[in-house]
């Protein structure tokens, strides 16, 4: 089975001094797939991922990675493996082309090096210093770091955080053609509409555990949830009505109004609205 | 250990050498770069040498000026400078801000790394001295030794004075709590070590303790291994056993080269303390 696995994780557990970080969860990854943890800061996020990167020790459960623990993997295993770290800030005197020409020479697939700065938009760039890069071509430079072993599973830390909306959708474009050739992603984010837009699933993690597993469409119950009609009636005010038959009103407001219906409009709960509800029942 | 059948055979990792050379280069490439760290192991004791060198124009005894004497101890203070103190201050910084993090995350392997680090030195030092005796004949009229044995004591000397102060350099790498509070930290271990060890002032003029103190640590065992080879056999009788003890200086420093090699190995940290 572990040919179709990329990540097993049973009963992780970690404390630091009296905090329980991660306070036992379980995750499957399958190979190809893109996944996304979310939750708040301080939800053990980036305890768990930097585990699974063998970084970090736990206190407790079976973690399995590419078929090997990470806690005891070596080079070769790193070699499979692409990390985008989260809190990473050298600032190198070295040029980009420098550090990634460099970088290629631990692997021994690599990527052209070429070819990874034009595939993270930063060829223009190629020969400044690192320490002069912007903080979004910076995260460039890290996820151009990250693919260059052609890896088979990539851990994206919080990858998109400084970016500017547009840079945020090259990046995702980015994300899906590595997805597209097969690589395992796991991801961090804060961003509700990147889990959206990029994840097969997504974890909700809140106080060390996971709360819920799905796809972004099915979390919480939102394929099934009731639907908001808005209006604005004759005499101006706004009206709303939550619904599970949202056809069915709009099609008695169509007939009500004889046409159109003014300010019409028909909402399901976002992405973020329900991650809100899951973390603030805590 | 897994089940998934392989593709194809996995191809070989590249090298530790090949890797270790090529961290070599970037450590140089970016060693130059950095005005900061060059002027601290290059310039500084460059200037501490015209500084020293103008000052103090008399003899240490009849016929031996102190500039003679003075460059023997700035020779063995470069070995300190660029190996010791360079990455007991280096080391912290790009452990600080993720560096070190970052290689552990690739198939770098770790050897590769020092092996950067030791090329770094090598160089550094190599460019040091050059710098330094170059000027000690130019502006001071010191005179080299003529004597191929001499030079040949200079060169075990350095190397093993490299080895030792490398390996005590990345074992104190993890005594500083930040990269910011490093140099603080190192600078004056060096500094101190350097009045008392006979750099700064004439060894056998210093009080007793302070000798005994600075008999523990390399830095008195470079001076007079250096001295050894810049200044003539007569000023032994300065010595407080009255010859060089070139032997000593080996056993010394082979010594501390274990110390550090020990604690090398068994304290060094590729994270930060509150990080892992």
């Amino acid at each position: 089975m572990t040919g179709d696995v990329a990540v097993v994780v049973r009963g992780l557990q970690k404390r630091y001094g009296e905090r329980t970080a991660v306070a036992g969860i379980d995750l499957d990854v399958a190979r190809g797939e893109v996944f996304a943890l979310l939750g708040p800061n301080g939800a053990g996020k980036t305890t768990t991922v930097e585990i699974l990167e063998g970084y970090r020790t736990r206190d407790a459960g079976e973690v399995v990675v590419l078929g090997e623990d990470p806690a005891h993997a070596g080079r070769s295993w790193r070699a499979r493996v692409g990390i985008v770290l989260q809190s990473v800030t050298d600032l190198s005197e070295l040029t980009v082309a420098e550090t990634v020409r460099h970088f290629a020479r631990y692997y021994p697939r690599p990527r052209d090096p070429d070819e990874v700065m034009a595939t993270v938009g930063l060829s223009d760039s190629a020969d400044q210093r690192a320490r002069l890069l912007s903080g979004g071509q910076r995260r460039r430079l890290d996820v151009a770091l990250g693919i260059l072993g052609r890896p088979e599973l990539l851990f994206l830390d919080e990858p998109t955080t400084g970016f500017d909306p547009a840079a945020r959708r090259i990046f995702w474009l980015l994300v899906e053609s590595l997805a597209g050739e097969g690589t395992t992603i796991v991801l961090t984010t804060h961003y509700l509409e990147e889990a959206e837009r990029l994840a097969d699933r997504v974890g909700v993690v809140a106080q060390g555990r996971i709360l819920e597993v799905a796809a972004p469409a099915d979390l919480g119950g939102r394929k099934d949830a009731q639907a908001s009609v808005s209006w604005t009636a004759k005499d101006g005010t706004r009206q709303t009505v939550v619904t599970a038959a949202p056809t069915r009103t709009v099609t008695e407001l169509a007939a009500a109004f004889d046409g159109e219906v003014p300010e019409l409009s028909v909402t399901r709960p976002t992405l973020e609205e329900t991650y809100l509800r899951m973390v603030g029942e805590l | 250990m897994s089940a998934t059948p392989a593709p194809a055979p996995a191809p070989a990792l590249p090298g530790v050498w090949s890797i270790g050379l090529s961290r070599a280069h970037i450590e140089l490439l970016q060693f130059v770069r950095d005005k900061e760290a060059a002027f601290f192991t290059i310039i500084l004791p460059v200037l501490l040498l015209v500084v020293f060198g103008s000052a103090f124009t008399g003899d240490v005894v009849p016929g031996i000026r102190f500039s003679q004497y003075f460059l023997a101890g700035m020779l063995a203070s470069g070995i300190a400078y660029t190996s010791f103190q360079n990455l007991a201050i280096s080391i912290p910084q790009e452990r600080d801000v993720g560096t070190l993090k970052r290689l552990r995350g690739t198939p770098m392997p770790p050897a590769a790394y020092f092996i950067g680090k030791v090329g770094l030195v090598l160089t550094v030092y190599v460019a040091q001295v050059t710098t330094m005796m170059a000027i000690g004949v130019a502006l001071f009229g010191v005179r080299l030794p003529r004597n191929p044995a001499d030079w040949f004591t200079f060169t075990w000397v350095s190397v093993l004075g490299l080895v030792c102060c490398t390996l005590l350099g990345i074992a104190f790498s993890s005594v500083p709590r930040s990269g910011r509070g490093a140099p603080a930290l190192v600078s004056p271990v060096v500094l101190v070590l350097q009045f008392t060890s006979g750099v700064f002032f004439q060894y056998d003029g210093l009080p007793p303790w302070m000798q005994q103190m600075s008999a523990l640590f390399p830095l008195k065992w470079l001076c007079q291994g250096m001295r050894s080879v810049f200044l003539p056999d007569s000023f032994q009788r300065q010595e407080l056993a009255g010859t060089w003890e070139l032997g000593r200086v080996a056993l010394v420093l082979a010594a501390w080269s274990l110390v550090g090699l020990v604690l090398a190995v068994r304290g060094f940290r590729w994270q930060r303390r509150d990080d892992g």
